[in-house]
């Protein structure tokens, strides 16, 4: 009998280490030589990003490197002026950015864009937009599906809220509330889309040390979530902290990536950057 | 905490009986003042219904619209031609209108809804004035030139239930404006308005939340242009005329004004901006010539010491708006 | 051919009226990304002030200034009166509200709007006024054939005479530089030490000053004036600016130009009833094909 649950164990285990090689094999974000011109200026140059499955992967490059552009050619807002890139193996050319996120990418923006004089619950709420439908007849008859769909976007997002830490301010307009809890409300709404990949624009920017170990163990929180995560980032304790992968861009392009540690040592990438920001860093 | 509750209780109770009273007030009035007044309160009622069509696209979206009473004119003339030309039933002709007027929305406003905040307000100002021009020079000859179409009928429902007293016209568009209200509020409360909001305040954010907000301008235009459809109709009615001068841009300004004196997105504010709109030209009759000139001043020390509006909307979901003016309490 | 030139400096003249008025819509919203309503009135204002002038100084104007001098003097009264009341609107009815926001700032530009409006109805009454007939001699020029009248001669000059000043000072001297550095961003160009306050007052002088002497031309040229005139002229002026990119000076000029031409064309080969909704009909085509207008540059906005 022992050994028939012993035998049983094993065969669970294994199937569930199968299926966590599986997830980390999967590709669930990808560039393939992506280029963004504005005028004269190459923002994004041939630009290669692999994001995998369940992982916290990093975008780390000097001020003006692109970072954000790639942000904002995966989520629709620019159009990509050659490469291509896809996300859980289909192209999202052409899409707009309220078709992508349907499609499960969220993101947060580098300067917070919050809906300021609305409240944080409304703030969240209103980051479920793309996962409601019901019409506007439906509103202006206030139906008894309506209804129940309103209670159960409100219920969710006061769970997200809660989530992030910030339920006491829920009834709170968005532009009265402090910085740090902002970046997270921010963080709040995308979520409540339940997206499948999280982008997140330098999410510690402004953030205190205290603030930013937090939103590293709420980050790492999330993975169990079945998120993957793709981060910009400056700060290089977020960065060598929770990251499974970092790519360095520079100029428009990619000059290295790997394991956290392995970019950290790299002499090129010390040079473009990391050098500098250590004669910066207090 | 407790004595917060028991404010708010308070707040409801004498809300409920407010409102009551109000009420009241409402369905008594025609019975305690003169056909004179109310007249004033029946075009209250329709600048009411206008102000919060424009609130729509203005208020609750942020999109300059300066031509709406472009959409007002269609509505009107709608009614006004299919009426006296085919002797179609003015309820009928109410919803019809209020399709013409959206349609068109949708046709003119497809191709510009992109545009950014000034450009939008020139455009639209552009559009008012072709309306205008075009129902001037009588094309096809169906619009009476400069004198209008006249001879339109009262509404009615067979020979019983027939609209043609001051009285009876001043119930009949507060019961649109009350319908209109009980829907509008419904929508404040929902996806889309809160799409709506969104919109207004971060446009990019918006569309990066899932809103898509290209359909969402063109349906609060749609929506607003089919209301200000419907008060052409009851307008064109009540009058038995139409002409391009009642469309013109001062009136569209009003319009603008209306919503903004009264507070952005905020129902009551609108309420309160038809009402000094309409009646404060009536306590100024003596002055008639001044009238004009002390509305403008006045529009410009309200922006300089209230420019969140008479009645900024309050924000909560799922909250009654609080009707007790919180001193300070600024939304603009 | 010749017709069609004629029609053309009929165009220009039209176009020169609204160029001088779009001027000054153009420069206030460079500056201030605020469109001064009130601005056409002000135009309106300085018509009726060219008007008293004329109507009942004139002998006086001759005497001190010579056989032109009732062309001066009221071009220079309307200049400095409505540049007055322009640092005066600003100071009123702008300066309390720039920090509140975009639409508090429309409605009290409507409101001055509507104060200055009334303002002129109830001084010199509702009805059209007048203006005397013979201001610039009625002379029928012909120059290569070409037939125009003296007054669309000096009306002409004045204006480009009056663009290329302001051309000239906003694009070759410092202190355009400056007034050019405040329209793309006033914070810096504070910080750079630009006194803010000496271009705003310049913009709100200039630019209505230039405004008013547009309404004496127009005064001599139609003759007739009328208290509403400024909306009708003000919005024309305003579709001009759009047209030419707005917070651009040499696109209001060339705004203003390009639609007097173009409602000139409208009147006479589509039709005189429609040349107003032509004029609007090919500002929402520019507006849908070309967004920013004729000159003006897409600013991206930082995502």
């Amino acid at each position: 009998m022992a050994k028939d649950n012993n035998n049983m164990e094993t065969i669970i285990k294994s199937e569930q280490e199968n299926k966590e090689t599986a997830k980390i094999n999967k590709v669930m974000l990808q560039t393939n030589k992506l280029t963004k011109i504005f005028g004269g200026l190459t923002a994004v140059n041939n630009f290669d990003l692999k994001v995998s499955q369940g992982q916290i992967s990093s975008l780390i490059g000097p001020n003006g490197a692109g970072k954000t552009t790639v942000f904002n050619v995966v989520t629709g807002i620019y159009k990509a002026d050659g490469g291509k890139v896809l996300f859980k193996g289909e192209d999202l050319a052409g899409k707009k950015p309220h078709q992508i996120i349907k499609k499960g990418i969220a993101r947060t923006f580098q300067n917070i864009r919050l809906f300021s004089n609305m409240t944080c619950l409304e703030n969240v709420m209103a980051g479920q937009h793309c996962r409601s439908n019901e019409g506007t007849w439906a509103s202006i008859l206030r139906t008894p599906g309506q209804r129940k769909e309103e209670l159960e976007i409100k219920e969710n997002a006061e769970n997200r809220l809660k989530q992030v830490g910030l339920w006491r301010w829920r009834d709170e307009l968005a532009k009265n509330i402090a910085y740090g809890n902002q970046r997270m409300l921010e963080i709040g709404r995308a979520l409540a889309s339940n997206p499948d990949l999280l982008i997140l624009d330098e999410p510690s920017s402004g953030l205190n040390d205290k603030e930013s170990e937090d939103l590293i163990v709420f980050l790492k929180s999330l993975l169990k979530e079945d998120l993957t995560i793709l981060l910009i980032e400056h700060d290089m304790n977020v960065v060598m902290g929770i990251s499974h992968w970092v790519t360095v861009m520079d100029e428009g392009k990619k000059i290295a990536e790997g394991l956290p540690e392995d970019v950290y040592s790299n002499p090129q990438v010390i040079e473009a950057y990391l050098g500098k920001d250590e004669e910066e860093e207090e | 905490m407790k004595s917060n509750k028991n404010i708010n209780q308070k707040n409801s109770i004498f809300q409920n009986w407010l409102v009551i009273l109000v009420a009241i007030l409402f369905i008594a009035l025609p019975f305690i003042i003169n056909a004179y007044w109310v007249d004033v309160l029946f075009f209250f009622g329709v600048y009411a219904l206008l102000g919060l069509s424009l609130n729509i696209v203005l208020g609750e979206v942020g999109l300059f619209d300066l031509g709406h009473m472009g959409f007002m004119a269609i509505g009107a003339y709608t009614t006004a031609i299919l009426n006296t030309a085919f002797g179609i039933p003015i309820i009928i002709l109410l919803p019809i209108s209020a399709i013409a007027a959206g349609a068109f929305a949708w046709l003119v406003c497809s191709p510009i809804i992109h545009l950014r905040g000034d450009y939008l307000c020139i455009v639209t100002i552009g559009m008012g004035e072709i309306v205008r021009l075009t129902l001037n020079n009588n094309p096809f000859g169906i619009t009476g030139g400069p004198n209008g179409v006249f001879g339109i009928d009262f509404p009615s429902l067979g020979n019983i239930f027939v609209v043609d007293s001051s009285t009876k016209f001043y119930y009949y568009i507060w019961l649109i404006v009350g319908l209109t209200i009980i829907g509008l509020v419904n929508l404040q409360r929902s996806r889309v308005g809160r799409a709506w909001n969104c919109i207004r305040e971060d446009a990019i954010a918006a569309e990066a939340t899932g809103i898509n907000v290209r359909s969402y301008k063109l349906l609060a235009f749609v929506l607003g242009a089919g209301l200000a459809g419907v008060a052409g109709n009851v307008y064109a009615t009540k009058l038995m005329m139409v002409s391009p001068e009642s469309f013109n841009f001062m009136e569209s300004c009003l319009l603008f004004c209306i919503v903004l004196i009264g507070g952005m997105g905020s129902i009551p504010g609108v309420l309160i901006g038809a009402a000094a709109i309409s009646l404060f030209p009536e306590f100024f009759r003596t002055f008639a010539q001044y009238r004009m000139l002390i509305f403008g001043l006045a529009m410009i020390v309200m922006m300089i010491f209230r420019p969140g509006g008479i009645w900024p909307r309050k924000r909560g979901a799922f909250k009654v708006e609080s009707l007790l003016i919180k001193a300070g309490e600024e939304n603009g | 051919m010749k017709i069609i030139f004629e029609q053309l400096l009929n165009g220009l003249t039209i176009g020169s009226f609204y160029a001088l008025i779009a001027l000054g819509y153009s420069m206030v919203y460079g500056v201030m990304k605020l469109i001064n309503f009130a601005h056409g009135d002000l135009f309106a204002l300085g018509s009726y002030l060219g008007y008293t002038l004329l109507v009942f100084g004139s002998t006086y104007a001759t005497v001190t200034f010579g056989i032109w001098g009732g062309m001066i003097a009221a071009m220079l009264i309307a200049a400095i009166g409505i540049g007055i009341a322009g640092t005066l609107i600003e100071r009123i009815a702008y300066r309390p509200i720039y920090s509140v926001g975009r639409l508090p700032a429309v409605v009290s530009a409507l409101g001055a709007s509507i104060v200055i409006q009334n303002g002129i109805m109830v001084v010199w009454g509702p009805r059209p006024q007048a203006y005397p007939s013979q201001v610039v001699p009625s002379v029928m020029l012909n120059i290569g054939g070409i037939r125009i009248t003296l007054l669309q001669v000096i009306i002409l000059l004045i204006s480009f005479m009056l663009m290329g000043l302001l051309y000239y000072i906003v694009q070759k001297t410092t202190f355009g530089a400056a007034i050019r550095a405040c329209a793309l961003d006033r914070d810096t160009a504070a910080l750079m030490g630009i006194n803010i306050e000496t271009i705003i007052f310049f913009i709100f002088a200039l630019g209505p000053a230039l405004g008013g002497m547009s309404g004496v031309m127009v005064g001599m040229y139609y003759r007739k004036i009328s208290f509403i005139m400024g909306w009708n002229y003000g919005l024309k002026a305003f579709t001009a600016t759009i047209l030419g990119g707005i917070g651009n000076i040499p696109g209001a000029m060339l705004g203003g130009l390009l639609l007097g031409v173009l409602e000139m064309l409208g009147s006479t080969y589509i039709s005189t009833a429609y040349k107003d909704v032509f004029v609007f009909l090919v500002l929402i085509l520019v507006l849908i094909f070309r967004p920013t207008g004729l000159l003006g540059e897409k600013v991206a906005e930082k995502v």
